[in-house]
């Protein structure tokens, strides 16, 4: 009977254990292998020398080093921007009862929409052509402003486009998460705050935040994750040459390695994707660290 | 007493400030939310000359046209990229549930030995971010010749840690007593996780295919690897390819149309399984 149970019990898991060996478990070993292959030529499937080289040289691409920067930017930015202003909105929704349903389905909207279509209706918007400066720089000149071409412009301007498209596609997860967090909090809590007079602010302070503080930690880390992964957003605003554009990032980097005009290097690729495994994962144990001081379960 | 209706008067009146505020504000978010779905739109509405013509561009159209949209599915191939992503994410999604509910089933009902080995194996993947694998799945494929087919767009895109867990949560809170019941009655294993376990989680299920659709939907990434013959583009790779040579750079409201046209279907789909997509994601949100 245990024999039999066994055997049947893999029977089941077969179909999904083979998918996961041949393209997840597989692939990470391999990734790392590839990594070290100095010289690993895609055609001839060889290699001269097993080291650091494709480490070295990565970190010596001026492309790379403007990828990391580009990204780093990028989360130190949208992360913290998105999760405040997605706290300031869900406090709002959490407030109002009257157009609450149909403000959290307008809000929901853009996680269903294809990144890729939606980023194209931004960088129309942002877009300086020899037709017209496009409708952004119409209100800013309204406002006395200059017109500035946000999409082949100067860097600022760029990251600016970039880092509002990225906060306008990760609002909805945001907000969601929290509205449901706050609205998980005992109403008991806030009546017993109210018998005894307490301010709004202190009650915020002291109910509140404390207590949806693991979900905000939670929305952190994941952001961090999601915005050090991001990619689709600035090819849907900037077209696939990334590099040209001057706003590559980490993931833009290993994809143009792999595949493309600049590709065929699945080693410079691998060692390109470890190095943002390492940083991710660094990241995430210094907030794991942080938040143990913070957090309040 | 007249000193207390002036206090009542004084936070009545604060109270609607602050609602007011509030409301302003969200409503702020809403319209940067909803603008450029307008804007898509209107642009995709405004005939070629009219919206070149327009210097400063008008926020309203007195002449719609559907123009655009008939050149968006005539002079690029928008329907076959449609047909293809629509049998891409069927396939991909019939396969994910099947092998995904196969494996939750082993977890939450059959004893084995190592169990509790495999099932810590299995969540740890989770964490595994896939730009790490994507690089030798790309080999793999290509090593396979399944560059340009929809094998080699489907396979890789099938395995989902996270929803084997999902389910497997979900099929673990079904009654013990009913898995003897249908034993005492001779019921296969099989016949009870299809007749039983399957439509009391109807719910979870749901949840996950049509996420799992959205995802398929909106992928672009693997695609864009393994995908440089036009016929097996995605909307995604379409929407990519129409942007750099679609109709000739300048086309902006034929390329609008076909935005909205790609756009259309998912903002469907949320409308009417909204609450089944935003319990969903919630959900798979808190799953740390």
């Amino acid at each position: 009977m245990g024999k039999e149970n066994n055997l049947k019990a893999w029977l089941y898991l077969l179909p999904a254990f083979i998918f996961l060996v041949v393209f997840m478990i597989y692939p990470l070993i391999d990734v790392l292998v590839y990594s070290f292959e100095e010289g690993y030529n895609f055609v001839s499937q060889k290699f001269f020398g097993i080291g650091f080289y494709n480490y070295s040289y990565i970190l010596h691409d001026p492309y790379f080093l403007q990828a990391i920067k580009n990204t780093f930017i990028m989360v130190i930015i949208t992360v913290p921007i998105s999760t405040g202003v997605a706290l300031l909105i869900s406090l709002g929704l959490s407030s109002i009862k009257p157009l609450r349903k149909l403000f959290q389905t307008i809000y929901f909207l853009p996680y269903v929409t294809n990144t890729l279509a939606v980023g194209l209706v931004f960088m129309i918007l942002f877009k300086k052509t020899a037709y017209s400066d496009g409708l952004v720089n119409l209100l800013i000149n309204w406002f006395g402003g200059e017109s500035v071409d946000f999409i082949d412009g100067p860097y600022w301007a760029k990251m600016f486009v970039m880092c509002f498209y990225i906060i306008w596609v990760v609002m909805p997860f945001k907000i969601l998460i929290l509205t449901s967090a706050l609205a998980s909090v005992k109403e008991d809590y806030y009546n017993a705050a109210k018998v005894d007079g307490t301010s709004k602010s202190r009650t915020f302070f002291k109910i509140t935040l404390p207590m949806i503080s693991p979900m905000i930690f939670y929305l952190i880390i994941t952001g961090f994750i999601g915005a050090f992964k991001e990619y689709s957003d600035a090819v849907a605003l900037f077209g696939t040459n990334l590099n040209a554009a001057g706003m590559n990032t980490i993931v833009g980097y290993v994809y143009d390695m792999l595949y493309g005009n600049s590709g065929g290097y699945p080693s410079y690729a691998s060692a390109a994707a470890i190095i943002l495994f390492i940083i991710v994962l660094t990241i995430t144990c210094i907030n794991l660290l942080v938040s143990r001081k913070h957090v309040h379960y | 007493m007249n000193n207390y209706l002036q206090l009542e008067k004084k936070t009545k009146i604060k109270n609607t400030v602050s609602k007011v505020v509030i409301y302003f504000f969200l409503a702020f978010w809403a319209i940067l939310v909803l603008f450029p779905f307008y804007w898509m739109i209107l642009s995709s509405l405004k005939s070629y000359a009219q919206y070149n013509g327009e210097r400063i561009p008008k926020f309203f159209t007195l002449y719609p046209t559907l123009q655009n949209y008939k050149e968006a599915f005539t002079t690029v191939p928008l329907m076959k990229y449609f047909g293809n992503t629509v049998l891409f994410a069927v396939i991909t999604t019939s396969i994910m549930l099947m092998v995904s509910t196969l494996a939750a089933f082993a977890f939450a009902r059959l004893e084995f030995k190592g169990k509790n080995l495999v099932f810590t194996v299995f969540l740890s993947l989770m964490m595994i971010p896939n730009e790490l694998v994507v690089i030798t799945n790309f080999t793999t494929i290509t090593n396979l010749d399944l560059r340009n087919t929809f094998t080699g767009l489907i396979l890789p895109s099938v395995t989902s840690v996270f929803y084997i867990y999902l389910l497997k949560e979900n099929f673990a809170q079904i009654p013990d007593e009913l898995y003897y019941a249908a034993k005492v009655d001779g019921t296969s294993d099989l016949k009870y996780l299809i007749k039983v376990m399957v439509p009391i989680s109807k719910p979870t299920i749901v949840s996950i295919v049509i996420l799992k659709i959205i995802e398929c939907w909106n992928s672009y990434v693997w695609p864009h690897l393994i995908t440089d013959d036009e016929a097996y583009y995605l909307v995604s790779n379409g929407i990519q390819e129409i942007r750099e040579n679609g109709f000739g750079r300048e086309n902006v409201p034929a390329m609008m149309a076909a935005v909205v046209a790609i756009s259309i279907p998912l903002i469907i789909i949320f409308l009417v399984f909204r609450n089944q997509i935003m319990t969903g994601v919630s959900k798979s949100g808190t799953k740390g």
